[in-house]
């Protein structure tokens, strides 16, 4: 084993690796690793694919129900939509290399997940994105957000998937450290699913795709480190995507699937061909030996360590049926991508790696993923936010005007417009309303989707933020008709070694647990990025909840356009919760007070009564309420429907407070309505009429166009 | 009518393009997809459609590699028979660069992706592609491109409006096309290339049928055919 650096402290220290877990190592293995099995130790152990630390936190998540198919462990969650076809989805960040290089971090994390989606043998049918960047008065958050959103449309839109939905948010907390989430779903057949276990020995290990070069090695060991100001340095450690190639593997993994030819299949993602193999062999209780000499390389005089650890893009690692290698190979041939035979299933637990006849790695297989180091990390409870004391006095009308122009509450148009929200033709509800609706191919059924969190929530009361990000997912599949399924998480905090990060990261996983078993949306997949800090200041909590809705016929969609002369109702209680609220922050940068706290009972009557309403004819058009309150629903209401709308007048809270589990319905039948909601325990009373020229909050009043003129033009203002 | 998409590694919108075809086609002569390295076209095709997407990943220029690839040979031939070829946005494209359309779409004004509705007007009903369109109607067809951006020399673009080719203009330009440019006709009017996507509103449920006159026209002419 020549020619490699000799093992110390400094060089264990630079692959995350501690003492302790050195130690271990060394345990395992009973003598000094080699460079590359060094190498290999860091890329299994490191916490973006160990979750080493949130592990014991996840495992709590209700994760099962009659609609699961497949629950967390795979590349993706399944979840049933009936004749014979599921949804294959995930959300997953990208955020620590999306801050190094805009561009292409955002590019390979909708890369990243697009892959492991169609891996499991399903077409993307939807992609979504959350995004949270800095202020716009710091100097990178106008170059991030621009390259971040070019990234995101470059990839999807050049692979074919339509983004049709997401989240963007500013706040001063992400200045160091962007967030970026990506989520896909894809469409297959139930009988026709693909997994990553290994089976038969002696079985050939088929590496396709693109080729291996340097780019991304340590990848997932730099986003699992906080950064400072070596941050520069580390750019060489972002992938480059190229979703050409990527649009290829997928056609050509789909078409390889249809020949039987598979026998599991896994995608090269975070430490590449190590992560991929060892899951491979691990899930299948099997050996894998690989050659590397066999790799397709990219780049020149490629070390072992190197290719063990590249995360070049556009990458699988399949175990094929022998006897099928023919067929196999000319389908790959067709789409003018590599198809290598790199190594060999084998019988007893060993990671073999040789390269041009010399071991450069033997370690046992099974130890490196069962025996990652699991961390039960101190944490502590986040104390208990005062309530709001002194509620400042506001002109309706002008807050709502501040609200619309502000850069988290104006129109998202300058970025969805930006992505391909239609291609596949499938689309039936596009960005911009409470979730995007994308059709079943050849069916009249649809399935919905949406991505929320609220961070400032989750940062004054984690439990109850955790809490909210699941109701408001719920809630917005419900305004759009669609019944929840099923959830994906993507947690994303600041240091876990911190006791007050670890004690924000166990609230909104007991938040979140306790409202999709209530609200009966199992989570099947997701993703943790801890360690988003810099210098050690952290992001606010920002636990994303992804989430899909089923709509059993595309009848069931609820618009989210009243017509001219409807009667507005409003569903569920309203407290006036202005604690946390988009209003102090927005008008008065104030965080202060308790989050809203969510019922989760009566959120689920108000979600299941929206939908039988739309059922009986009886409302026209609905929306959900969420940050910005009644006048903020409202006045999205009308700008989307091109009139005026007429609120009974109210104090502050009344207008602009949070509370949860309500809805704003535009309808015909007022009496009617209200009757049946009463007779379903539900909350309802008729609030106002939408017509004429005017957003009218009692007295005060904001014309339609002053007020779209502020929505339209709150983020090209400030984004160019 | 018997109809066919070509399929180029890269492309999209090929099965969203068949799917149109096949709602106006009748489904007892279904859309045939034909795979770019072929060299020749099955017999007795009326018309081929060259779908959006990126062939090629756009690397070198949009639609450039495309144009050189085995099918398109029989494609231009195709054509210069009097066959019917429909183009859409990266099909457009590809029309330029094989030289069956004049002109050269390049990078929208904005340098951004830019992907919704758009007015067109309906410069021509005297068309194989127009005819149920009313001239001088405004229709709502999405737009999903980068390069859009229509440019040809003074002399083409006189030509072009001195022989009724411009099939559709932008009733808001977006993407800095010359003249508003969103669609054109070959000189024989048997090739049509346009920028905006009929196959993406030519369905209630997607929240349009703008786009469905399109075929409907082409169905009008070629069906019994």
């Amino acid at each position: 084993m020549s020619n490699e650096p000799e093992i110390t402290q400094e060089l264990i220290a630079s692959h995350g690796i501690s003492p302790d877990e050195y130690e271990r190592l060394l345990e395992i293995i009973g003598r000094e690793p080699t460079y590359t099995e060094l190498g290999i130790f860091s890329a299994m152990w490191n916490e973006h694919c160990s979750y080493k630390s949130s592990k014991k936190w996840l495992r709590t998540l209700p994760t099962e129900g009659p609609q699961v198919i497949c629950g967390p462990g795979e590349n993706a969650g399944i979840v049933d939509i009936g004749d014979g076809q599921c949804i294959v989805f995930k959300m997953e960040s990208h955020n620590h290399p999306s801050y190094i290089e805009p561009y292409q971090g955002a590019a390979t994390g909708v890369g990243g997940i697009l892959r492991d989606v169609f891996t499991m043998g399903a077409r993307p049918i939807a992609a979504m994105n959350s995004l949270s960047f800095g202020e716009f008065s710091h100097r990178k958050t106008k170059s991030l957000i621009n390259g971040v959103v070019e990234g995101v449309g470059g990839y999807g839109n050049c692979f074919g998937v339509p983004t049709v939905g997401g989240e963007v948010r500013f706040h001063a907390a992400y200045n160091n450290n962007c967030l970026v989430n990506a989520f896909a779903a894809g469409l297959a057949d139930t009988d026709k699913i693909f997994y990553s276990a290994a089976s038969g020995v002696g079985m050939p290990v088929v590496y396709l795709g693109a080729k291996t070069g340097r780019d991304g090695v340590g990848g997932a060991t730099m986003a699992s480190a906080e950064f400072d100001d070596t941050i520069e340095e580390k750019r060489p450690t972002v992938q480059v995507g190229d979703p050409f190639t990527e649009k290829r593997l997928m056609e050509a993994t789909l078409e390889l699937m249809a020949t039987g030819a598979v026998i599991s299949i896994q995608d090269m993602g975070a430490a590449g061909l190590t992560c991929s193999a060892v899951e491979m062999g691990d899930k299948g209780n099997l050996g894998v030996k690989l050659n590397l000499e066999d790799v397709p390389q990219r780049e020149e005089n490629m070390t072992a360590y190197e290719m063990m650890l590249s995360e070049s893009q556009e990458r699988m690692l399949m175990v094929l049926k022998p006897e099928l290698e023919t067929e196999a190979r000319a389908v790959f041939e067709k789409w003018d991508l590599d198809f290598a035979i790199v190594g060999e299933t084998i019988p007893e637990d060993r990671f073999l790696i040789v390269h041009n006849g010399e071991v450069k790695a033997d370690l046992p297989l099974k130890a490196l993923s069962g025996t990652a180091p699991e961390y039960d990390r101190p944490w502590v409870e986040t104390p208990a936010a005062a309530p709001l004391t002194d509620i400042p006095s506001v002109d309706a009308a002008d807050a709502l005007h501040q609200l619309l122009g502000s850069a988290n509450y104006s129109s998202r148009r300058w970025v969805y417009e930006q992505y391909d929200s239609m291609v596949g033709a499938d689309t039936v509800k596009r960005p911009g309303s409470d979730a995007g609706v994308v059709r079943v191919h050849g069916t009249d059924k649809a399935v919905a989707f949406t991505s929320d969190v609220t961070p400032r929530y989750c940062k004054a009361n984690p439990f109850e933020g955790g809490k909210q990000a699941v109701a408001e997912a719920y809630r917005n599949l419900c305004a759009t008709g669609a019944r929840g399924l099923a959830t994906t998480d993507n947690m994303n905090f600041g240091n876990p070694e911190k006791p007050e990060i670890m004690g924000q990261f166990v609230g909104c996983i007991k938040g979140i647990g306790e409202a999709v078993a209530a609200l009966d949306m199992p989570i099947v997949s997701g993703n943790v990025s801890l360690y988003n800090e810099t210098d050690g200041a952290g992001i606010l909590p920002t636990p994303t909840i992804g989430a899909v809705g089923l709509l059993n016929h595309i009848d069931e969609m609820i618009s989210n356009v009243p017509n001219d002369g409807d009667t507005l109702v409003l569903i569920g209680k309203t407290d006036g919760h202005l604690g946390q609220s988009a209003l102090l922050k927005e008008l008065f940068d104030r965080e202060d007070g308790d989050a809203p706290h969510v019922d989760l009972a009566a959120e689920r009557t108000a979600g299941e009564f929206v939908r039988a309403a739309h059922g009986q004819n009886m409302i026209t058009s609905a929306h959900d309420l969420s940050d910005g309150g009644l006048a903020l629903a409202a006045a999205e209401m009308a700008m989307a429907a091109g009139v005026g709308v007429k609120l009974n007048a109210g104090d502050t809270g009344w207008f602009f407070g949070e509370d949860q589990a309500r809805y704003l319905l535009g309808t015909k039948n007022a009496d009617g309505l209200i009757a049946a909601a009463k007779s379903a325990g539900v909350p309802a009373a008729a609030i106002g009429t939408f017509g004429g020229k005017d957003i009218a909050l009692g007295d005060a009043k904001l014309s339609l166009s002053d007020a779209n003129e502020a929505f339209e033009n709150g983020l090209p203002s400030r984004v160019m | 009518m018997r109809a066919a998409v070509i399929q180029f590694p890269g492309s999209n919108c090929d099965r969203d393009m068949a799917v149109a075809m096949d709602r106006v086609s009748g489904h007892n002569k279904p859309t045939q997809l034909i795979w770019h390295k072929e060299s020749t076209l099955p017999d007795g095709l009326d018309i081929i459609a060259i779908p959006g997407g990126f062939s090629f990943g756009d690397y070198l220029r949009c639609g450039a590699i495309a144009a050189r690839s085995p099918i398109m040979r029989s494609v231009i031939d195709f054509a210069n028979k009097g066959g019917f070829v429909l183009g859409v946005c990266n099909g457009f494209q590809v029309l330029t660069e094989s030289g069956l359309l004049p002109g050269a779409l390049m990078r929208n004004a904005n340098l951004k992706f830019i992907c919704k509705d758009a007015g067109l007007r309906v410069e021509t009903s005297d068309s194989v592609f127009t005819s149920a369109y009313k001239k001088g109607a405004v229709v709502n067809v999405p737009v999903a491109h980068h390069d859009g951006n229509y440019n040809a020399d003074p002399e083409t673009l006189k030509t072009l409006i001195g022989d009724d080719r411009i099939a559709f203009r932008y009733a808001e330009n977006p993407n800095g096309s010359m003249d508003d440019i969103a669609g054109i006709l070959s000189d024989n009017r048997r090739v049509l290339g346009m920028m905006p996507h009929p196959e993406r509103l030519n369905d209630p449920q997607l929240g349009g049928t703008d786009g469905a006159k399109l075929f409907e026209s082409i169905a009008s002419a070629l069906v019994s055919a």
